[in-house]
This record gives C-alpha cells, sequence and structure tokens, in this order.
C-alpha cells in the first residue's frame, strides 16, 4: 500500500468525483434540486475554505465572515440594479470591496486578541448587516432581486446551471490549492507560528502584524468572491446573507470538518448541509412508529437535534471529521 | 427639549436593560472565563417564562417573580448539563458550543410556545403616567423598570462588593487554583454565579417582555450588543460594564430619535431620510471602532487582565 491510500484520502478523493459528477447525474435523472443544493455547498465550502486560513491556520477566530459574502454579493446586486450587468466590471469591483473592507476591519480588529477579537469581528459584520437592513433603495430587509446573472463574453454564460456549477466547483478547487500553497510557503509558516506563539515569532524578528493582516485580507476577498458566486446563484442578495448565524454555520464548516486541515472545511462543508436536508427526513422515518402522524411536525423541528450536535462535535471530535478519519489510520 | 429628556430617560432605561445583560456577561467571562452567546437565549427565556407565568397567575408581579426563579433554575442546569464540560477549554470551542445552544433553544421555544409572538399584558396600576415636567408624561412602567435595574445594580455591587459570596466570586475571578486550594467549593461557585447572571439575564427579558413583543431570536440582536458594551466597558469589569451600558443605551435612542433631524441640516431631507435609519443602527458599532482605535483594551480595562 503507499502512503496516499489512506482512509481520510479516499474520503477526499470520493468526495470530489461525487462532486464532479453531480451535473452528470442530476442531468440524467432530471433531478434539478441536487444541483441547486450543491452548487450551494460548493460556493459555501469555498466561503469555509477562506475562514480556515485564518481561523484554522491563523487562529484569528473570525465571527463576522458572513459579512464578506453579503459585500460580495450586494457590490453584484447592486451594480446589476443600476444598471451594470457586465461581470467584467461586477467582478473586480465586489472582490475589490471585499479586500478593501477586510483591510479596514482587520487593521483595526488585529490590535485585540481573543474574546476582543472574537466579538469585534462580529460587530464589524452587525454593523455591514444593519447598513443593509437600512439601505432603502436596495430592498433593504426584504433583499435584492437579481434580474441577470452577470454578464460574461460568449464562451462563459453563468445562467446556463451546468457551466455555472463547473464554475464554482473550478474556484473552490483553485481556493483549496490556493490555501494549501500558503500555508505550506514561508509565508503560511509564519502565520502559523504567530498562532502558536505570537510574541516568539515578534522575537525573532517577523512583523507579524503585517503578515495577519495580509493573511485575513486574503481571507476576506476569497469569501467575497464566494458572495459573488452566491448572490449570482440564488439571483438575490439579502441581509441575511450575513447574518450573525451565518458566520456561526461558517465556523461549524470549518471545526465539524476539521480545523487546519486542507479539505476539511470541504468536508464539513458538505456534511453540515447536507445534515441540514437530511436530519429531518431521519427525524420523520424515526419519529413515524412512535408518535406517527405527528412525526410531519417533529420533523421541522430538526435544529433541536442540530444544536446539542454541535456541542458534541466539540467536546468529543475536537479534529472534526479530518481528525477521524486520520486517527482511523493509526488503529 | 422635552422631547430630548424624554428620550434621554429611553436610553437611561434601554442601557440600564443592556447592564442587566451585560453584568451577567461580564461577570461569566471574568470568572470561567467563558464567552456565553446562549446567555441571549436566558433572556428570551425569561421573557418566555414570565409570559406563561403572568397568564397563569393572572397577576404580573407573581407571575414575573415567579419567571425569574424559574430562569435561575434553567440557567443552573444549563450550566450543569451543558456548559460545566467547556471550562478550560479554548473561546472557539465556547462560541461554538453555545452557539448549538442558542439553536437549541430557539427551536425549543418554537417547539413549547409555538412560532407566533406572545404579547405581555401590564396591569393597570402600571399601565399609566407619571407627569415628570408640566407638559411631559412619562409611562410608569418605564419608570419602574429604570428603578429596579437601578436597584439592582446597587446590589450586585454590594453582593459583589460587601458579601462572603462576593469575596469567594472575586477570589475565583483573580486566582482560581488559590481559591480552590484554600477551600472553596470551585464547582458550586461556578454554578452559582452562572445562575445569577442567568437570573440578570432573565430579569431584562421580562421586564422588556410588556414593551416588546416575546418572540424567538429576541435575544441575538441584545446579546450583541451586550457584548459591545463589554467591550468598550473592558471585558470583566462591572463598573465598566455599567458606564458603557448607559452610555450605549443612550448613544442607540437618542441617535435614532435625532440623528434624522441632524442630517437634514448639512443634507437634502430625502438625502437625510435615507442615510438616517442605516447610520443610526451602526452608530454604536461606530463608536465601538473608534474606543478600539484609542483604547484597545476598553475604557475601563480590570488590572491585571
Amino acid at each position: 500500500m503507499s502512503a496516499w491510500f489512506t482512509p481520510r484520502n479516499v474520503v477526499v478523493a470520493v468526495l470530489l468525483a461525487f462532486l464532479a459528477l453531480v451535473p452528470v447525474y442530476s442531468a440524467l435523472t432530471g433531478n434539478a434540486f441536487l444541483m441547486t443544493l450543491f452548487t450551494r455547498i460548493v460556493i459555501l465550502a469555498m466561503a469555509a475554505t477562506s475562514l480556515n486560513l485564518i481561523l484554522g491556520y491563523g487562529g484569528m477566530v473570525s465571527f463576522g465572515h458572513a459579512v464578506y459574502l453579503g459585500i460580495g454579493g450586494y457590490a453584484i446586486g447592486i451594480l446589476a440594479h443600476e444598471g451594470i450587468g457586465s461581470g467584467f466590471v461586477q467582478w473586480p469591483i465586489a472582490i475589490g470591496a471585499s479586500a478593501l473592507f477586510a483591510l479596514g476591519v482587520g487593521a483595526l480588529s488585529l490590535r485585540t486578541r481573543g474574546l476582543y477579537f472574537i466579538m469585534i469581528t462580529l460587530a464589524f459584520a452587525q454593523l455591514v448587516y444593519y447598513f443593509g437592513v437600512g439601505l432603502d433603495r436596495y430592498g433593504a430587509d426584504d433583499g435584492l432581486q437579481l434580474y441577470r446573472r452577470s454578464q460574461f463574453a460568449d464562451p462563459i454564460n453563468l445562467s446556463n446551471r451546468t457551466q455555472f456549477y463547473y464554475g464554482c466547483f473550478v474556484l473552490l478547487v483553485a481556493s483549496i490549492y490556493l490555501t494549501w500553497r500558503i500555508v505550506n510557503s514561508r509565508f503560511g509558516l509564519v502565520i502559523q507560528g504567530a498562532r502558536s506563539n505570537d510574541r516568539r515569532m515578534q522575537a525573532i524578528g517577523f512583523p507579524t502584524y503585517r503578515y495577519r493582516l495580509i493573511c485575513f485580507v486574503i481571507a476576506g476577498t476569497m469569501c467575497g468572491l464566494a458572495g459573488v458566486l452566491l448572490a449570482n446563484h440564488t439571483e438575490f442578495v439579502s441581509p441575511a446573507m450575513m447574518h450573525w448565524t451565518r458566520s456561526g454555520d461558517l465556523i461549524v464548516m470549518v471545526v465539524l470538518g476539521g480545523m487546519a486541515s486542507t479539505f476539511g472545511p470541504l468536508i464539513g462543508a458538505v456534511t453540515l448541509l447536507v445534515l441540514e436536508e437530511v436530519l429531518p427526513v431521519l427525524i420523520k422515518l424515526v419519529a413515524t412508529p412512535i408518535v406517527g402522524s405527528a412525526a410531519t411536525r417533529a420533523a421541522e423541528y430538526w435544529q433541536i437535534v442540530m444544536g446539542p450536535l454541535f456541542l458534541l462535535v466539540v467536546l468529543f471530535a475536537r479534529g472534526g471529521i479530518n481528525g477521524l478519519l486520520v486517527s482511523l489510520r493509526r488503529d | 427639549m422635552l422631547l430630548v429628556l424624554e428620550q434621554c430617560l429611553n436610553g437611561l432605561q434601554f442601557g440600564l436593560l443592556l447592564f442587566l445583560l451585560a453584568a451577567g456577561l461580564t461577570l461569566i467571562f471574568g470568572i470561567m472565563d467563558m464567552v456565553n452567546l446562549a446567555h441571549g437565549s436566558l433572556y428570551m427565556i425569561g421573557a418566555y417564562l414570565a409570559a406563561t407565568f403572568v397568564a397563569w397567575t393572572g397577576d404580573f408581579l407573581i407571575g414575573a417573580v415567579i419567571a425569574l426563579g424559574a430562569t435561575l433554575l434553567v440557567g443552573m442546569l444549563l450550566e450543569v448539563v451543558a456548559i460545566r464540560p467547556l471550562y478550560g477549554r479554548d473561546h472557539l470551542d465556547h462560541v461554538l458550543g453555545t452557539f448549538g445552544l442558542v439553536l437549541f433553544f430557539n427551536e425549543l421555544a418554537r417547539l413549547v410556545w409555538g412560532p407566533a409572538g406572545l404579547r405581555v399584558p401590564l396591569p393597570d396600576w402600571l399601565n399609566t403616567a407619571v407627569p415628570l415636567l408640566p407638559g411631559l408624561a412619562y409611562p410608569t412602567y418605564r419608570i419602574a423598570i429604570i428603578v429596579t435595574a437601578l436597584a439592582v445594580a446597587l446590589l450586585l455591587y454590594i453582593l459583589v462588593m460587601r458579601t462572603r459570596l462576593g469575596m469567594l466570586i472575586r477570589a475565583g475571578a483573580s486566582n482560581r487554583e488559590m481559591a480552590g486550594a484554600l477551600g472553596v467549593n470551585i464547582k458550586l461557585l461556578y454554578t452559582v454565579v452562572f445562575g445569577l447572571g442567568a437570573a440578570l439575564a432573565g430579569l431584562a427579558g421580562l421586564m422588556q417582555a410588556p414593551i416588546l413583543t416575546v418572540q424567538i431570536g429576541m435575544g441575538e440582536n441584545v446579546l450583541i450588543l451586550a457584548f459591545v458594551v463589554i467591550i468598550i466597558g473592558g471585558i470583566g469589569s462591572i463598573r465598566g460594564a455599567f458606564l458603557a451600558a448607559i452610555m450605549v443605551g443612550l448613544i442607540d435612542t437618542i441617535g435614532r430619535a435625532f440623528l434624522p433631524d441632524l442630517l437634514k441640516l448639512v443634507m437634502t431631507s430625502r438625502g437625510a431620510a435615507t442615510v438616517a435609519p442605516a447610520l443610526s443602527s451602526m452608530m454604536i458599532y461606530l463608536v465601538m471602532a473608534v474606543v478600539l482605535v484609542v483604547r484597545p483594551q476598553g475604557l475601563f480595562p480590570v488590572a491585571g487582565k
């Protein structure tokens, strides 16, 4: 057996192959829902990957990461609303806005540590959330409908669902690859060093504040791109995109999959979002023999199972699914 | 001028409610080093229990007192079952675990009380207005909230600074191993402190219940504001939380009331009408950003933290 043939690698390979084949399966069976679900999963996996870069590798617990989904998404929505439909204009502006916002938030919040950092990133996300709620011109609380996805030059057509899915998939793989490259570079080693012992890194002579800030901006930008994709996917933007529970969900994805692991966020995103779909069905299945027709109602309350599940993951599966898979090999 | 005074009173009242929440948060953080997102859920539970018990007993005060006791018990039970295993872990674990608890409590509330909001009717003797100044009649209930919250703040101060329990709490905060070695039952102390925090949150929730609709997720926004309060005030400092809470309450309320008019002075009324609502809800966060730039550890940092 080669060193590559480990339970974790098998799972990752199967997962990637499955994700690559979703449009084929969906076309063969005519199951459009699966396609919609997995487009969302792929996009949010990208957001989780970006969060993992700062949270997992950098030890910067951002509790407002969903704000970049909102900024990327709103940039597309607002530009489209004002009649600018070209993706060549929309995308750079959206990505630039995310990067700029991350630079501002990072510059302020990286001055602090620990709980302060968690709460400040949350507060900045709330600030933008309320800004979105107050944007009367752009739908305020109700959000903004996108009448057209971003327009690109001829062969690229985002309205083609298959093409859009593969576009998202390629960008996800690219962001995982980029994260991997960053983490294993000299830059990434400084970031990880600063996570373990910031003071020591400074003593060796690294200006860790700058390193961490750049890392923070890269993650924000990447998540902004995910927001661009999400807006194009749902053809709708609203403040709910950056609600604080969405930021919490992203943290759950990263921790559930496995912090500071290359494919952990992907595994976590797939697990969490599939679980959200499966859990109600599962509850119904289990509850039907016991309570009969009331099971349908019981299935509505699936989050009552989901919440404590997070607590259990925190308490007993600290390395996430990735950690479990790695430990399988040792036995 | 009367309007300004009235808005100041509203801001004071809101700030004091925030203080009740923030005091619990900051106590729990200062003593157990625990980030508790589920604190907002306890606020919500307090409001729901008040709605239930007021309807059940038919008397506002009796119902509120039972609800307060019940929230205290819920808090202590929560601490024993779910919070205790989280002590000594990473803050990320706290955030994630208690985030799960927030989802759990929201869903539990939906299961028990249904998705529709509840209203808590005020008794007639509170549903009046007191003439404070000629031309300014202020609702009795809001005055009652201000008085109650101030009294609780004073009691909390006496409890922490002047009693034996307060001494143990302060000892636990400054050095838990030493306090434990000297024979303090740290486990019990933590449960009591958490219950105390829960009761404070529940009190804030149940006092707010007649003013707002009791609904799912009502604790979340106010929880985030309470976090802003403890960040501005300095984490772990009750005095800081008190001053910051009143500051945040006043800024938020007065901002919402007068920002549209102020903006009209510098821009067109249509522009002001567009910007003002967004800007007024962002005000507190902007203040927090400024505070952090000037003093990253908050306005009243606890020495040695």
